[in-house]
């Protein structure tokens, strides 16, 4: 009976429709909007600002989603965009997405993302590292770039696909919590595989046995692949039957998507007006 | 930890998600399924299965006497030695086959007629029996024309008539376990399914003649345990099998005895589920909800004794709890379902009297708070913590879902009260270490011990106990030997 299995099972849980309505909300609330490519510009950047703010330009009703992730030299557009709005601006720190440099860059990297405005910073742990078992080096990673998020919140990324096992996903989960991670994230969805519900079931096993032994609360966030509103669903019944409820909140469980967003936008009106939308409804910002 | 139980229902409400009742086709009443054809039983005695979950009953059929038996052994002896016997295994391989692929075809409407009839959760009957039924069909449709290569000499010939008698915890599967080997060797079959649950083997009565199967070379006559009792004492039958409690095991291996007949049975079990320290724990308890919830603990083979190394059992008990608050009890057709009703008033009683008297000697009771339908027959999720191997719910087999947890401190003293049971059919160990996986099962003396996982099942893997859990092998090679004349059972 492992991971997998358990995780198969829960996915075909079915919700009510008012409930259906609600974790939409939910989950709409807890989308990081993500933009990480090379070809990111300024403009780009703001169009997605503005969508996280309003995702439905339409429909007033709608949640801002939780955060805007972003390049750390796009953190201050960003922030400038999303100003007053209440939306995080996260920032993919530490080298990212290969993790791959001297730790003095990678702190420079944080610094200056935290610099320039961004309340949250993920960061990748060096997974080199983490492989050759030199466990304290990943350790040294995260206190140090925790220190220098100063009040930002540190989400940690294990880019699971490259820890290949179950246990590694336990291990590392374990080790970043101590280590002062405030959020513990899948991947860097630079990889496939990115997030998958085993992996994630295992880690919010290890948030719940953390909070048991320390009370403390540290959130989840699967990056990568969650595309459709069953998806985030499905990931949302795992939190609600592995965490439980408590963690059924912004603060505590994020969902890192780009593309999941619209899609949630489409069910959301799908379930108030009855009718599927054509995708020119909905904005590709 | 076990103060922050989730309670998921605050947010999210699962909706209820039935499978649709629409695609079965209940008869009022059945007769007997003899010779390829359905016959009125000359008996007057009948009796009505009943939904267990809400008591509605569903169908009447008839509890066939010592002349219905007569005819259904001869219609069986007939088809053994004009047809089926002399029949080429290529040729009844095509029927196996043809057999397991309507199985499949069919299997929405035999899972939801299976949840029915017993009470199982709809995702058990729908993604465990009915898969591993037509699995079971598809395996032996394959050895039919390879006999001579299964290690029982160079010609192996089939025994004849077959008296099979099944519980009611797999009706299908049972069915499946008996009717695949049976036929493949070329012997004919009177089958008799349980009283509380015969239609999935009447609707497989319907497969046959769908199948063309031969007449007389399936037969399913219906009943108590009189039936049973005349079917396998019947002098014309060659081979009885038979799957159920102990208690009537041995009364069958009594009337048996000094006869030809060649016998195997399938019965009770107590098996312990050994945690140590090292295992993985949440899968552990997955296994262990596995092992003792799946099919409400009406599993011969389940994991009904949990053996905990003691510097984990509070750890393992706290999650144990936490994960058990998150069981659904319920609509056995609703696919949110994971745990069904109690597949009979007399088996409900067995199982509340038991739990009873664990609670008079002494043992803790735990349930989490789970509400239960008002009609029907259920039973909630159940663990009993400081168990000794004295009390008598370490001892006897409950059939329900009620776990007995004991600890141990030694991997030596874990294989100790694991084998210090009277049954012997299956164990669970679950621990990282290879090595002592493989230490611990070399010493239990169980049919089956599965290694960080439980209630795997699969065709190919003999499958059968210890002692007064039974003897003979029932599926892979070592099963085949059961049906075949010369091969040492």
């Amino acid at each position: 009976m492992g991971a997998e299995e358990r995780a198969a099972r829960l996915a075909t849980r079915s919700i009510k429709t008012t409930a259906k309505a609600e974790a939409i909300d939910l989950a709409i609330g807890m989308v990081d909007l993500t933009t990480l490519e090379g070809a990111d510009t300024p403009g780009k950047v703001r169009a997605m600002c503005a969508k996280a703010v309003h995702p439905d330009p339409t429909d007033p009703e709608v949640p801002r989603v939780a955060a805007v992730c972003v390049y750390p030299d796009l953190v201050a557009e960003a922030v400038r965009a999303v100003e007053g709005s209440g939306v995080g601006v996260a920032a993919v720190a530490t080298a990212f997405p290969s993790g791959r440099a001297p730790l003095e860059a990678k702190l420079a990297d944080t610094r200056a993302a935290v610099a320039a405005g961004a309340t949250e910073i993920d960061m990748v742990i060096d997974r080199g590292a983490f492989l050759a078992g030199d466990y304290m080096k990943v350790w040294d990673e995260i206190v140090a770039t925790r220190e220098a998020c100063g009040d930002a919140h540190l989400k940690v990324i294990f880019e699971t696909g490259e820890l290949a096992t179950y246990d590694n996903v336990r291990r590392a989960s374990w080790l970043a919590m101590h280590a002062g991670a405030d959020f513990i994230k899948t991947s860097t969805g630079k990889l496939s595989p990115a997030a998958t519900l085993p992996v994630t079931l295992v880690m919010l096993e290890a948030v719940r046995d953390f909070r048991a032994r320390t009370g403390r609360r540290v959130g989840v966030k699967p990056a990568g692949g969650i595309r459709t509103t069953k998806d985030a669903i499905k990931y949302l019944v795992l939190v609600n039957e592995t965490a439980g409820p408590d963690w059924l909140d912004p603060a505590a469980f994020r969902l890192g998507a780009s593309s999941l967003l619209n899609d949630l936008l489409m069910q959301r009106q799908k379930l108030r007006t009855g009718v599927y939308a054509g995708p020119d409804y909905f904005t590709l910002d | 930890m076990s103060s922050d139980v989730p309670r998921g229902d605050a947010l999210f409400e699962y909706a209820p998600a039935p499978e649709s009742r629409d695609v079965v086709d209940i008869k009022p009443a059945y007769g007997l399924f003899i010779g390829g054809e359905w016959v009125d039983g000359s008996s007057e005695t009948r009796s009505k299965t009943i939904d267990p979950s809400t008591e509605e009953p569903l169908a009447e059929v008839v509890w066939a006497d010592a002349a219905d038996v007569d005819r259904a052994v001869a219609a069986a002896r007939k088809a053994h030695d004009e047809v089926w016997g002399p029949m080429p295994g290529r040729e009844r391989a095509k029927y196996l086959y043809r057999l397991a692929r309507l199985i499949q075809e069919r299997s929405r409407e035999l899972a939801v007629l299976e949840s029915i009839d017993n009470g199982k959760p709809i995702r058990e009957s729908r993604d465990v029996d009915l898969p591993l039924v037509a699995a079971h069909f598809f395996y032996h449709a394959g050895w039919a024309d390879k006999l001579e290569y299964a290690g029982y000499g160079p010609d192996p010939r089939p025994l004849g008539v077959a008296a099979q008698v099944i519980p009611w915890n797999f009706p299908l599967l049972m069915l499946a376990w008996k009717i695949a080997p049976a036929l493949a060797c070329g012997n004919t079959v009177v089958l008799k399914p349980a009283e509380t649950t015969p239609l999935t083997a009447l609707a497989f009565a319907e497969l046959c003649r769908q199948a063309d199967l031969p007449p007389g070379v399936v037969n399913i006559v219906t009943g108590a345990g009189e039936t049973g009792r005349l079917l396998v004492e019947h002098p014309g039958v060659d081979k009885v099998a038979f799957t159920g409690s102990t208690e009537v095991g041995k009364q069958i291996a009594r009337a048996v005895a000094g006869t030809a007949k060649r016998l195997t049975l399938e019965l009770g079990g107590k098996a312990a589920n050994i945690v140590f320290d090292d295992a993985p724990l949440d899968q552990a308890v997955e296994g262990i909800v596995n092992g003792i919830f799946f099919n409400q603990g009406h599993v011969c083979c389940a994991g009904s004794r949990l053996l905990v190394q003691e510097t984990v059992a509070e750890e393992v008990l706290d999650r144990l709890k936490v994960r058990m608050a998150t069981l659904r009890v319920g609509d056995p057709l609703d696919k949110n379902t994971d745990i069904g009703a109690i597949n009979s008033a007399a088996q409900l009683e067995r199982i509340r009297a038991l739990s009873e008297i664990g609670e008079r000697e002494g043992a803790e009771r735990w349930s989490p708070p789970c509400e239960l339908p008002s009609r029907g027959f259920w039973f909630a999720p159940t663990v009993f913590t400081g168990v000794a191997q004295s009390h008598r719910i370490a001892r006897e087999e409950i059939f329900g879902p009620v776990l007995s947890v004991l600890t141990f401190r030694t991997p030596a003293e874990a294989v100790e009260k694991a084998n210090n049971t009277p049954y012997g059919l299956s164990a669970g160990v679950w621990t990282e270490k290879g090595s002592r996986i493989l230490w611990t099962a070399q010493r239990l003396r169980a049919g089956v011990v599965w290694a960080n996982t439980f209630n795997k099942f699969d065709p190919a893997a003999p499958f059968g106990g210890y002692r007064e859990s039974g003897f003979g092998r029932e599926g892979g090679r070592h099963g085949l030997g059961a049906y075949l004349a010369g091969a040492q059972r």
